[in-house]
């Protein structure tokens, strides 16, 4: 039982990554691609932040009487990363409705052929 | 307690992940994500990163799934069946999620102390930074002073993000022929209820600002929950009103001040004597100067990240508003 409960963070994580890496590659439409990566993407931060999790220990706020912290730096650099993974996930966001007004379709299979009537 | 809350909640992530796979409508999966981004947070919260659960509950639930539908208005919500078949995708993913699997066997036990990663810079930290920096909140110490010049970067890169996604999608105009009429009009209670909420959600992201160095918050999360105010004032009355509030010309500015803000207390400290970014030298006690320098940075921060979190949201209304009237 400790032997799961030491790595059962750490399969969930790899499961929504291969979920989100499925998701990216077998899906046909482009925002369910997105989603995909956007699933990809949080797995990643999930990954951090167990690393960071203390036995026992709690948020790291300076509080009096408590000596045991999780580990802060997970946390900031996931905390940006969450506001520039939104940032970039808009720009992928904007590539799809430009590529809907080019093609007419963000169906990946109907782009075939479609590049030379552009 | 946390274990158990922890292995539900992980169970419950994996099981949406798990239906967004075989989902072909569109407007379901976007939803399941955002309930999967705020499941994502509730793990956060008991993995004791309150930081991190505040921006991924704004950002990943809010913003992330606002934008989402807005695409979806204008590209279709139904995926169309592919042809070729799913074997090949399937198989990969098997062997690589195998062999991560293997590999997750040589990692330390998960929430030991003596894990590796906890053992050289982060006690650092976590001792000395209450004494350098003078703030409760760690995270925030770590973020706008020790880490500064990173978090400009990130800032930079966000601000970016707005340059780009306004470069594809054109600029939102204020338009003399759009009809006020855009909104929800026909819910009187949607309009009341949010007249209500909106200066609550204002008022709630000034306290996360300035009230980041303290507890959990900060201007990342501030300027996303501030974004959010507007973006729900634009989805309940309509985008031109909401341009009458805040111009999108406007937005440009401010996007552009937040980070010129940040960089030039950087400038000022060089000025002051001290190298860039370093706040010491903002004022006689250092104490001080840590303080002023963070409540300036995250302020632009906070301006940087609603303006452009907004000015997104605008760009894709507009595009969704103007294929309607087509």
């Amino acid at each position: 039982m400790t032997f799961i409960l030491d790595y059962y963070n750490y399969w969930i994580v790899i499961f929504l990554m291969m979920a989100g890496f499925y998701t990216v590659i077998s899906a046909n439409n482009l925002v369910k691609k997105i989603v995909g990566l956007n699933i990809f993407q949080t797995s990643v931060f999930m990954l951090y932040i167990s690393m960071g999790k203390v036995e026992g220990g709690t948020a790291p706020i300076v509080v009096e009487g408590v000596t045991q912290y999780s580990n802060p730096l997970p946390h900031v650099l996931i905390l940006t990363a969450i506001v520039v993974g939104v940032a970039t996930t808009a720009v992928g966001l904007s590539l799809v409705v430009r590529i809907k007004k080019a093609y007419g379709t963000v169906e990946e299979n109907e782009f075939d052929n479609k590049d030379d009537a552009i | 307690m946390p274990e158990i809350i922890d292995l539900v909640l992980l169970a419950m992530l994996a099981l949406t992940a798990l239906r967004v796979i075989f989902l072909k409508d569109l407007f379901a999966v976007v939803m399941l994500f955002g309930i999967y981004s705020f499941l994502s947070a509730l793990i956060f919260i008991n993995l004791d990163a309150v930081d991190v659960a505040f921006t991924e509950a704004a950002v990943g639930a809010g913003i992330s799934t606002v934008l989402m539908l807005g695409t979806l208005a204008l590209t279709g919500r139904t995926e169309k069946r592919s042809k070729h078949s799913n074997v090949v995708p399937l198989l990969v993913v098997t062997v690589t999620g195998a062999a991560l699997i293997y590999g997750t066997l040589d990692m330390p036990p998960f929430g030991d102390p003596d894990n590796p990663i906890h053992q050289h810079v982060a006690p650092r930290y976590i001792e000395e930074s209450p004494k350098e920096v003078g703030l409760p909140n760690m995270v925030t110490s770590v973020l706008a002073s020790y880490r500064g010049f990173d978090t400009l970067g990130e800032t930079v890169v966000v601000f970016a993000a707005a340059i780009g996604v306004l470069s594809l999608l054109g600029v939102a105009r204020r338009e003399k022929n759009g009809s006020p009429e855009s909104g929800l009009t026909q819910h009187k209670v949607l309009h009341v209820v949010a007249k209500l909420i909106i200066p609550l959600i204002i008022l709630f992201a000034l306290y996360v600002q300035f009230h980041g160095d303290f507890g959990p918050g900060g201007g990342f999360q501030a300027g996303v929950i501030a974004a959010a105010a507007f973006i729900l004032y634009a989805l309940v009355f309509g985008l031109p009103l909401a341009f009458a509030v805040v111009a999108p010309k406007f937005l440009q500015i401010l996007a552009s001040i937040g980070v010129l803000l940040y960089a030039s207390v950087g400038l000022f400290s060089m000025y002051k004597g001290g190298q860039f970014l370093d706040y010491n030298t903002l004022a006689a006690d250092p104490l001080a100067g840590q303080h002023y320098g963070i409540i300036i940075i995250e302020l632009g921060v906070g301006i940087t990240v609603f303006a452009v979190m907004l000015s997104i949201f605008y760009a894709f209304g507009s595009q969704a508003e103007r294929s309607n009237i087509q």
